[in-house]
């Protein structure tokens, strides 16, 4: 099946933005998706060491449950696998073709950067008090965090990219 | 009820985040290569158009009042390093790799476990984070205009303006 031309960017983004202000209002949501990794992992340490778990102050200020936030992160799922069935995007692949032409096509390789980096993205979430989504509400807010948060996130890219890629280009 | 409405706004915007390719990691890698800036365009129309959009049903007084996000300096500079190195190596976000596994690239789910992981340390060092580097600098839930004393408009509309200078340029570099 031949992929349908994609949708522009600037009229994505514009309808997403449309989407956030249409939940702000009716719903009192805006969009993040770190929360929910929070809860999710809450969850599997209640199940496999629930009395360490219940020691932690962290889950109790965000316990293990689904909430609008956990919702929404499971449409953007099955938003996301409709969509590319229809479209004919669907495609089971573990090494991103840009990947694969630069670094190779170590499926060992790839996976353990995706691990890592699943660690560290989520720790610096946390810390930053959201992913991308979520200072991106901070941004619309016009919550200091997400003006400073942002770019902060980009320079940290930008520069570990660098090292990545390095002699590759 | 509500949390049919978080479903629904999840599907919608997992549509046009998979109708505009910005879940790829080739899309989000590209952005920090400085080679396609597909996400950077996708992002920053979101976030003007929900800024205005969320400030005149403010204005309207049909949204009641915003709770502005928590911040200090330690937390938005470290964090947003740290995360920025993560998101170098992974090429997906906390969300965009949900939608990512769901176009079928497996990757992402490895990156999934990860991020879990993370999270699960996030919670072991909750206590320690919160004495230091969520303290530095902390100025509690501040806005902007409430920082700078303007109203909301002095600032999104030379914010607008900024953005649309830089499309002009992306778009004349052909990024």
């Amino acid at each position: 099946m031949e992929e349908r031309k994609s949708l522009n960017p600037y009229l994505g983004g514009a309808l997403a933005g449309i989407l956030l202000t249409l939940s702000v209002v009716f719903t009192n949501n805006f969009f993040g998706t770190s929360t929910t990794l929070v809860r999710l992992a809450g969850k599997l340490e209640s199940l496999l060491a629930p009395s360490h778990f219940a020691s932690l102050k962290y889950f109790q200020q965000i316990p293990p449950l689904i909430d609008w936030q956990a919702m929404f992160v499971a449409g953007i799922f099955i938003g996301s696998l409709v969509s590319a069935i229809v479209a004919g995007d669907f495609k089971m692949q573990a090494v991103p073709d840009m990947w694969q032409k630069k670094l190779g096509p170590s499926r060992g390789k790839r996976f353990l950067a995706a691990f890592v980096g699943g660690i560290i993205a989520v720790i610096g979430a946390r810390i930053a008090g959201g992913c991308p989504s979520g200072q991106l509400s901070a941004m619309v807010q016009l919550s200091l965090l997400g003006f400073i948060a942002m770019p902060f996130f980009f320079l940290g890219g930008l520069t570990a990219v660098r090292f990545i890629y390095r002699g590759r280009d | 009820m509500k949390l049919l409405s978080g479903l629904i706004a999840g599907i919608l915007f997992g549509i046009l985040l998979q109708r505009s390719r910005v879940i790829r990691y080739d899309k989000q890698i590209g952005a920090l290569r400085l080679l396609d800036m597909t996400i950077v365009k996708f992002m920053f129309t979101t976030i003007l158009v929900g800024m205005i959009g969320v400030h005149i049903f403010l204005d309207l007084g049909i949204i009641e009042k915003i709770t502005y996000r928590e911040f200090s300096w330690g937390g938005a500079v470290i964090g947003g390093l740290l995360f920025g190195i993560g998101w170098a190596l992974i090429g997906y976000c906390p969300g965009t790799a949900w939608g990512a596994l769901a176009e079928g690239r497996y990757d992402a789910g490895v990156g999934i476990i990860g991020m879990i992981v993370g999270a699960l340390i996030v919670a072991e060092l909750y206590p320690f984070l919160q004495k230091t580097v969520l303290s530095w600098g902390y100025l509690g839930s501040v806005s902007l205009p409430a920082l700078w004393g303007i109203n909301h408009w002095f600032i999104i509309i030379p914010f607008a303006i900024i953005v649309v200078i830089l499309f002009i340029g992306l778009e004349k570099k052909q990024l």
